[in-house]
Order: C-alpha cells, then sequence, then structure tokens
C-alpha cells in the first residue's frame, strides 16, 4: 500500500538521472530539439492524465490553457515591457503556473458540472473560444500577424540546453505530483469518482472540490509548458500556440501508455514523438505523419485498449500467480478461486 | 415510541404527466427497521431517490434528525449520517475492497494528500471486511465480486461513514438464499447496536419477520403506515397488490 516503493523509486532515479545527462551524451542539436519536445509531450500528456486518467473526465480542451500559457510569456516580455529576457522567463514559469490554476477554476467548476462526451464537447468548445480570443484581442497578440518573442541570447551551440532542462523540470513537477496524488486521499476520490460518480456522492466524497483541485494542478502544468514551448520557438501565433492537435496528441500517448497509471503517459510519449518526428522526417514536411497517427490510435483501440503499462501489468501479475492468460471478464465470474496460494502473504 | 429520525411530507415529483411520487408522507423512527414496500411503479425507488438527493422534489418536505433538509445532497446527507445502497449494487470496480471502504470515510480536505490508506482507516476497514467474510479479498479489486458479495461490499462500505440510518434498496434482490440470511443477520446485528434502516424489498417473508413498522406506498402515496400483522391484513394494502 506504501506509495513509495524501493523499485518505484530507483525506477525513477534512473529514467529522471538519463534524462537530465541526456543532452550532454547527444549534444547534437537537433536530437535535443526531438527531445525537447518529447519531454514536453510527456509533460501534457502526464497533466492531462492527472484529471483524464485519474477523474475519467476526458478533456479535449488542454491546449486553451497551453496556448494561454504561451501568451502569458510572450505578452509579458514583449510589449509589457519587463525588460530583458535570457533566463526571466523560465523564472516566471511558476506564477504562469499558479495564475492559469487559479483562472481555470471558475471554468473547471462550471465545465465539471457535465460529464462523459458532453465534458469533451464542452472543453473542446473552450479551446475554440481562447483561440478565437487570441485571434481577436490585437493590442495583447497581434492577431493572425503573430507575437514575436525577444531572442534568447544563449550560446548557439547550447543554445537548446536550458529550453531542454525547463522543459525537463516542468514535466518532473508534473510527473512527481502524479505519483504523488496517485497515492494520496485525492487520488483515491478521483478513482472512486470514475468508477461511478454518483455513487461516489453517496458515500460522502466531495467530488466537485476534488475535480475542480485535479482540473487546476492540470491546466497549471499545461500552461507552464507552454510557457516554455513559446520562448522556445520565440514566435507564436493563435492557430499554433491553440491547436487541438496539442491536446490530440497528449490524449494520444495517455491512452497509449495507459492513462491512470503514473508511467504510461510517459512511456506513450516516449516511443509517439521521437516516432512522428521520424515519419516527419521520412514523409516530407507534409502532414502525412497525421496518418501514421490514426494508425496508431486504431491499432490501440484494437489490441491494448487499456494501454502498455496496464496490460504489461496484468500479463506479469498473471504469471506470478501463476494463472494463465485470460480475458478479464473470465476473472470476475470465478472470484474465490482467484486467490491462490501464491499470493497470500 | 422513540423520535423521529427520518420525517418526510408531501413528497412530489412528476415525470412529465405521471406523478411517480405523489404527496408522499411518512417517518422513520428512531431505532426502527421500517419496509417501504408497494406494487411495482408505487415510487419506493424514485422516493428513494429524493430523500438522499439524488433527484430533486417538485415538491415536499424531508426533516433528519430534526432539521429540514432544504436542498438534499448526497455527500452532505452522508457525512450527516443518513446513507443508502442501491438496487445494482453499486462498488467501484477499479479500486481494491479497502480502498471501496476507506475512500467511504468522511476526510477533512486537509488530509487530502496523505497517504489513501492510513494505517488507522486499514484496521478499521478491515474489520468490517472480516465480519462480512469478505477479508481474503482485502486486496483484490472489487470487480472481481461476484453480484452477491458485491452487494455485501456495498453494504459495508456505507457503514463506514458511521451512519445513523441506512436506506436499503432492495438489499436481497438477485440474491442467493444463503447470503440473504447473511444480509439479514447483519441488519440484525447493526440494528441491535443502535442503528436504524428504511428498506425496499419485495421478499415478503424477509419484510414481515424483520421489519416493523411496515409502510405501504401505492400510486406514489403512502396508503398504510403500521405493525406488519396489521398490513398484511388491510383491506386498502390487499387491493393494492392484488388489484381489484
Amino acid at each position: 500500500m506504501s506509495r513509495l516503493t524501493r523499485t518505484g523509486v530507483l525506477r525513477a532515479v534512473v529514467v529522471f538521472g538519463a534524462l537530465a545527462a541526456f543532452p550532454f551524451v547527444f549534444p547534437a542539436q537537433w536530437i535535443v530539439n526531438i527531445a525537447i519536445f518529447t519531454l514536453m509531450y510527456a509533460g501534457l500528456a502526464t497533466a492531462w492524465n492527472l484529471l483524464g486518467g485519474f477523474s475519467g473526465y476526458l478533456s479535449l480542451g488542454h491546449a486553451a490553457f497551453f496556448g494561454v500559457g504561451a501568451y502569458a510569456i510572450a505578452i509579458a516580455f514583449t510589449h509589457i515591457g519587463i525588460g530583458g529576457s535570457g533566463y526571466k522567463p523560465f523564472f516566471a514559469l511558476p506564477l504562469v503556473g499558479i495564475v492559469v490554476a487559479l483562472v481555470s477554476v471558475p471554468i473547471a467548476w462550471v465545465a465539471l458540472r457535465v460529464r462523459a462526451a458532453t465534458f469533451a464537447i464542452v472543453t473542446l468548445t473552450l479551446l475554440f473560444v481562447v483561440q478565437q480570443l487570441a485571434f481577436n484581442l490585437h493590442h495583447l497578440t497581434h492577431g493572425s500577424q503573430g507575437l514575436a518573442l525577444p531572442p534568447p541570447p544563449f550560446d548557439v551551440s547550447t543554445f537548446e540546453q536550458p529550453f531542454y532542462f525547463a522543459m525537463l523540470g516542468v514535466f518532473a513537477l508534473a510527473f512527481f505530483t502524479c505519483w504523488w496524488v496517485k497515492g494520496s486521499k485525492l487520488g483515491l476520490m478521483l478513482f472512486s469518482i470514475r468508477d461511478d460518480e454518483d455513487r461516489a456522492r453517496g458515500v460522502g466524497v466531495r467530488v466537485t472540490g476534488a475535480k475542480v483541485i485535479a482540473f487546476a494542478l492540470s491546466v497549471g502544468f499545461t500552461g507552464m509548458l507552454g510557457g516554455v514551448w513559446a520562448y522556445y520557438i520565440q514566435f507564436i501565433y493563435p492557430q499554433f500556440a491553440v491547436d487541438p492537435l496539442i491536446t490530440i496528441g497528449a490524449v494520444l500517448m495517455a491512452f497509449l501508455g495507459g492513462k491512470g497509471t503514473v508511467w504510461g503517459p510517459t512511456v506513450g510519449a516516449f516511443i509517439l514523438v521521437p516516432a512522428q518526428q521520424y515519419m516527419a522526417y521520412k514523409l516530407g514536411a507534409s502532414e502525412l505523419y497525421l496518418l501514421g497517427y490514426a494508425s496508431v490510435f486504431l491499432l490501440i483501440m484494437l489490441f491494448l485498449p487499456r494501454g502498455i503499462i496496464p496490460s504489461i501489468s496484468d500479463h506479469l501479475a498473471r504469471r506470478r500467480s501463476g494463472r494463465p492468460d485470460e480475458p478479464p471478464g473470465a476473472v470476475a465470474s470465478a472470484p474465490r478461486a482467484t486467490l491462490p496460494g501464491g499470493m497470500a502473504p | 415510541m422513540s423520535a423521529t429520525l427520518l420525517g418526510v411530507s408531501g413528497l412530489t415529483k412528476r415525470f412529465g404527466g405521471v406523478a411517480a411520487v405523489n404527496g408522499c408522507s411518512f417517518q422513520v423512527d428512531e431505532g426502527t427497521i421500517t419496509a417501504l414496500i408497494g406494487p411495482n411503479g408505487s415510487g419506493k425507488t424514485t422516493a428513494f431517490n429524493m430523500i438522499t438527493g439524488y433527484l430533486p422534489a417538485d415538491s415536499g418536505e424531508v426533516t433528519f434528525a430534526g432539521r429540514a433538509v432544504k436542498r438534499p445532497n448526497p455527500t452532505r446527507l452522508y457525512r450527516a449520517g443518513l446513507t443508502r445502497t442501491f438496487q445494482q449494487a453499486r462498488v467501484f470496480p477499479g479500486l481494491t475492497l479497502l480502498e471501496n471502504l476507506t475512500v467511504a470515510i468522511s476526510q477533512p480536505w486537509r488530509t487530502l494528500l496523505r497517504r489513501n490508506v492510513a494505517a488507522r482507516d486499514r484496521e478499521r476497514a478491515l474489520t468490517l471486511l472480516e465480519e462480512f467474510g469478505l477479508e481474503r479479498l482485502g486486496d483484490r479489486p472489487a470487480g472481481e465480486l461476484s453480484f452477491g458479495q458485491r452487494k455485501l461490499l456495498e453494504f459495508a462500505t456505507v457503514l463506514m461513514g458511521e451512519p445513523r440510518l441506512v436506506l436499503l434498496d432492495e438489499p436481497t434482490a438477485g440474491v442467493n438464499p444463503v447470503m440473504v440470511e447473511q444480509i439479514e443477520r447483519h441488519v440484525r446485528e447493526l440494528h441491535a447496536r443502535g442503528l436504524t434502516f428504511l428498506i425496499v424489498e419485495h421478499d415478503m417473508h424477509l419484510v414481515m419477520r424483520l421489519c416493523n413498522p411496515v409502510i405501504v406506498l401505492d400510486g406514489g402515496a403512502t396508503i398504510k403506515q403500521g405493525p406488519p400483522a396489521e398490513v398484511q391484513s388491510d383491506r386498502a394494502v390487499l387491493d393494492a397488490y392484488l388489484g381489484t
């Protein structure tokens, strides 16, 4: 029951250690560039998972908050005139996260009154509302002309590194939050909401509070990632900063790796983003990679509906308990037979 | 007779032109096992849903423990000591049995980020699982349970909130006879410890030997409230069930 098992901690130390060493081992700019986007999507998928995977509220509007974070950094460091740039935008990130989270509270409170497909549509609508705002608040965003950030004064040979570590930092923050929440009472509340929200209300779970907290945390991290992204690419415009494909990508990764698990979204991102970049190089700059996306999604739905991590851990659990592979439905029919000697303490 | 724990007066709910519950009034006294019976479609479950806050009432009043419940809300009522089970035996299939029980312990907000199953809560949950004969399955997901076991788990879960009044919606429907006896035994034991029950049930033998008083609904209104023997010989009740 302990949330910090030794293997779990060891795995995290190894993975995050390797990620911290990565840009020194592979300093080539194009590799670090792919790694930055991989970490960004790992962070986005992990943050999305905090709400979508844990509570079952499948948001399709997270890109709205990604865009808000991106524009917050862009606007703050262009015409509001907080002088200079350098590392300053990175230090502003926690503030961006907190502001986005707080702003999202009333939105979440309204959006979370509806469930399932309706919630997905409401959040998707929110995305287009924010996109329209980005187009039309011309004095702030310069509309469709886009907004250019001051160029970062980093050395050319290690230009990507600060962005890499900023992405890694936000991703790590989202990851450990997810991990902590999963083993906490908040996690238990969210899982009960995912399983049967009405029943959760009936046993005293304060569902609205739990959902709003998960929503705020989730979009707070999303906004921070948007902020790093904006500073990295230096030029943002509405269709690009508030892009439905960003949400779709993150959701797809969470599904591939296994939503509701701590590692699933990360695994999904580490597979899909490099694969997508590879396909983009191979298939040219066309959007043919979207066909690849679609096929991956179909394959997951058909063969791994619960994602990679749950499928593997189920398989391992069965092997350990000496049971042959059987479909999950078969277990329910023989509840008394599912505790063989091997499982007893 | 002791004090009224739950009072319902003039409760009404219309679905379009149909009045599912129509001016329903009754009370549940503290320390009783009260039955709510009636033919199919007489509004028992709808009344349950309104009392527990799952369905807003069109009109009528509900009082619990001497206080008017103005805007019934399942979470607040549970925390105040009024809880229910569902006809379909609803559990959290993805959570283990222990987690199913611990999630039902009312927690203050400040413990939100503490460990999901604290040692003390685990002890309490294990004791309860033992009482219900489910302790061997404590770390298994509830989705693996049979229907009858789910009924037991659901029953056990609502006890975690230390309720004063438990509403059971058809506790023995679809359950084998051995488990019916087990459920009956639990109700009697908990009643002996001071818990009050309001039970919707179709098994008349069970109702007549377990419950007193018995409330009869027909067409969404109360037609009789009294001891089982009196209800059994009541003309209006017989008419409602047999149809004249």
